[in-house]
Order: structure tokens, then C-alpha cells, then sequence
């Protein structure tokens, strides 16, 4: 199960946003302007059963997350969702790897402390004897350039969404 | 009928002769004769694997998803504490003080060892770096590329974390490592083909307790490799979608 998010453990000044997740519904979360800078010549490693309920993750996740390994196994990938994310990123994410093809993208993930940090992931269907039994998702550091082209395009996409909902 | 057993061309020359007396080992422990062949490159090497002339390979990590999705091998055992890491160096004098200060246009001294050089490239990335965009020197081993970097020759260079840390200490001391890849789940491992099929368990069994006979003991030291760790398929599978990630490009 996933949670709203908890101001105790908020590092600095926060805003509040209300985010729908996919089949959970709302969630409060907290976000702060702390960017963490991704760790040099790490991979930041997970994996989700089909539903993307996580089932592993390796330590540079654990720790850029801020969640324990105990908080995340077990709990929705959308856990890291940042409210500055926008739904459409996602949903060609899943076209994508429903189809058993890779995904590839730039990503504002949350941290539980509120902060936040950018990654280049690539996810990728599981096939094993023929059948998706779940996917993988490794993230690297992403070129500052193309995460400050995603910026000002990932705002535009959410404005219009937000646009179309009303 | 004897196997055809072969050793990834990105071996260490140190262990050239460790190879040898590794393949007489295990045809003593297993009763089944062994021919061990060295490719020369990896075009031979993967000329060999299509037309399925192989047995047995100390594969590297770039291969296995050849091997196994597409040749039906399967990984029998890993080094301990073997993972492939990478390392971008530069020369100690260089102005150079983190990948980002690289630009588009510099000369990269690499070798052809794929799993590394894919790391390398990885940790090149933040820079705005690809292929297209650097003139890569390929060098024979790792000494080679040190040596392109004293010269002047390249700005910077990729290496195997072990080449790296086993470097003279005068080369060394002219040199500086920018970044160190953290990986941990890349690494080499025994993989038997499809005509050794019967004799996996009994490959299993002799490699996962080669480090308890005194004389394998031995013969794992002259292969600079303390023992043998039984790898399952899922975690190779694990390994080959994790490098599928890193090769992929959408373009
Ligand atoms: C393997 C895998 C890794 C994922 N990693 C992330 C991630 O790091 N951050 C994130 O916000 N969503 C990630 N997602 C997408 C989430 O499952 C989810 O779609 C997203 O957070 C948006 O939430 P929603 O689908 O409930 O709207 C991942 C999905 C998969 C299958």
C-alpha cells in the first residue's frame, strides 16, 4: 500500500499537491525544491511484478530514495511519482512495455524526504519462456542538457492536461 | 568425443597459461576430454559460437545474451567477488576534474573489451558524449590505453577497475581516475552449450567445489580467482535485460 506523505519527515519548506494515482486513487505528497545530484558511476536498480508492484531494488535506489528496502518491496512503483511529472510520461511507459518493447526516458522522481532527482531510465519487459512475468527498470545519470529541455516541456504537458480535465 | 572449450578473447595475458592447466583440471575431475582454444578477437569468438562450435566459454557478460536466448546455454558458475566495474581516467596534470568537463570532440583510448567499454560509455554519457561525438582510439590492452594518455595522445580513457588498480606505480602515479562505475551485477561466468547439456550438474558440482580440492586450490589461484560461485538462470536473465538496457538506443 502506498501513503500520504508524512510532514515529519520533510528536510526544509514543502508544498502540498494532491496526486491520482492508477488504480490507488489520491495521494498527498510533499515536495521540497532540494534536488539531490545522481551518484557517479551507479546504476539505480528495480524491478516490478506485472501490476508494477515493486519486488526488488538494489542499494543506490534504497538510497536515493530515502526509503527503506522493507518501505519499497512490496509497495506501487508510483511511490516515486512526482506531482511536476506528466500522466502522459507514464502512460506511454506502460503502452510500451505491455507491447514487450523498452522504454526509454527522462524522470523527476520523489524522494520520502520531499527532495528530488533526475535519471535517464530504460525499462525493460522481463520475457521469460515467452511471457512478460514482470519488468526492470535501470536508471543512469542523465545529461544536464536534455533534463533541462524536459523542464519547460514536461510543464507544457502537464498544463494541458490539467487544461483538458476541467 | 572431445568439448570445445574457449575463454573470452578479454582474458588477462597473466592467465594464459592458468587457462591451460584449469582445462586439464577439470577434464580429470569430470572424465571428459576438453579441447581449449584462444580466440584471437571477438570476431573469431562470435564466428565460432554461430556456427555452434563451441562447448563451454568463460563468457563475457556482452555475450550472454547470445548464448543463452539465442544458443541455449546456460551459466554454470561466476568468479567471487568477480563483477566487471569500468573506470574513466584522465592524466593526474589534466584540467580535467569530472566527466561533465569533457567536451564533444575528445579522443577516448578504449579497448575492445565490450562489457567495458559499454560501462565506460555509460559513465561518459552525462558529458553529451556517444559515439558520435568522440574519436575512440582502440587499444590492444590496458597498459596501451595508459600509454595514450601519457603521450598526449587521448584526453581520456576507459578501463577495467582491476587493469586500472594493477597499473605500474609510475604509470599510476600520472594518472587519475574521474569516475569508478558501482555497478555489482555485471560479471563474466562458465556457461555450457547445448551437447553438455548432461553434464551440467556434475560441471556444477566439480567448479562449486573446486576450492576445497587441495589441488584445485591451486589451479583457481593461477586464474586469480579465490572460487567458484553457482549462478542460476534468473539471475543471468536478470543480467542480460539489465545489459539490454544499457546497449539500447531508440534510434
Ligand atoms: C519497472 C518500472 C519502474 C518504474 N519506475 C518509476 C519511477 O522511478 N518513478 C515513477 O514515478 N514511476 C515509475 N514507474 C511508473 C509507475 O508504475 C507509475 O505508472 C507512475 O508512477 C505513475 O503513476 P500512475 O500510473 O498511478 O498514474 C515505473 C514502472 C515500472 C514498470
Amino acid at each position: 500500500m502506498i501513503s500520504d506523505m508524512n510532514p515529519e519527515g520533510i528536510v526544509g519548506e514543502y508544498s502540498e499537491s494532491i496526486i491520482q494515482l492508477y488504480e490507488i486513487g489520491p495521494r498527498k505528497v510533499l515536495v521540497t525544491n532540494n534536488e539531490v545530484p545522481y551518484p557517479d558511476g551507479r546504476l539505480i536498480v528495480s524491478r516490478t511484478d506485472t501490476k508494477g508492484i515493486i519486488t526488488h531494488v538494489n542499494r543506490s535506489f534504497v538510497e536515493m530514495s530515502g526509503y527503506s528496502e522493507e518501505e519499497l518491496v512490496g509497495a506501487p512503483h508510483s511511490i516515486l511519482r512526482h506531482p511536476d511529472m506528466p500522466r502522459a510520461a507514464f502512460k506511454d511507459l506502460w503502452d510500451t512495455i505491455t507491447e514487450g518493447r523498452i522504454w526509454q526516458g527522462y524522470v523527476k522522481n520523489l524522494r520520502k524526504d520531499g527532495g528530488f532527482y533526475w535519471v535517464k531510465a530504460t525499462v525493460i519487459p522481463n520475457i521469460r519462456k515467452g511471457r512478460i512475468v514482470g519488468y526492470t527498470s535501470v536508471r543512469r545519470k542523465p545529461d544536464r542538457r536534455r533534463v533541462e529541455e524536459c523542464i519547460p516541456l514536461y510543464a507544457s504537458m502537464k498544463k494541458k492536461e490539467q487544461e483538458g480535465s476541467q | 568425443m572431445s568439448y570445445k572449450f574457449t575463454v573470452s578473447p578479454d582474458f588477462s595475458p597473466d592467465y594464459l597459461s592458468g587457462w591451460f592447466i584449469f582445462n586439464t583440471w577439470l577434464q580429470r575431475a569430470l572424465g571428459r576430454s576438453f579441447h581449449l582454444e584462444m580466440m584471437d578477437n571477438f570476431q573469431q569468438l562470435h564466428q565460432a559460437i554461430d556456427e555452434d562450435r563451441i562447448d563451454l566459454i568463460y563468457a563475457n557478460p556482452y555475450d550472454a545474451s547470445m548464448l543463452v536466448r539465442d544458443k541455449g546455454f546456460v551459466p554454470l558458475v561466476k568468479p567471487r567477488g568477480g563483477a566487471d566495474e569500468a573506470v574513466i581516467a584522465v592524466r593526474a596534470d589534466s584540467d580535467v576534474d569530472a566527466v561533465e568537463s569533457l567536451f564533444p570532440g575528445i579522443k577516448v583510448a578504449s579497448t575492445d573489451d565490450p562489457d567495458v567499454h559499454l560501462m565506460g560509455m555509460i559513465m561518459l554519457e552525462p558529458a553529451g558524449l556517444s559515439h558520435d561525438s568522440m574519436e575512440i582510439k582502440q587499444c590492444d590492452n590496458y597498459v596501451l590505453v595508459a600509454k595514450a594518455l601519457l603521450k598526449g595522445e587521448c584526453e581520456t580513457g576507459i578501463f577495467l577497475d582491476k587493469a586500472f588498480d594493477e597499473l605500474s606505480r609510475p604509470i599510476q602515479s600520472q594518472l587519475r581516475a574521474l569516475v569508478r562505475s558501482e555497478i555489482q551485477v555485471i560479471h563474466h561466468s562458465l556457461m555450457a552449450g547445448p551437447r553438455l547439456q548432461a553434464e551440467v550438474g556434475n560441471l556444477r558440482r566439480v567448479l562449486s567445489t573446486m576450492e576445497i580440492d587441495p589441488k584445485g586450490q591451486g589451479v583457481l589461484e593461477g586464474l586469480g580467482v579465490s572460487g567458484w560461485d553457482l549462478v542460476d538462470e534468473e539471475e543471468t536473465e536478470f543480467m542480460i535485460d539489465l545489459m539490454e538496457t544499457l546497449t539500447y538506443s531508440p534510434d
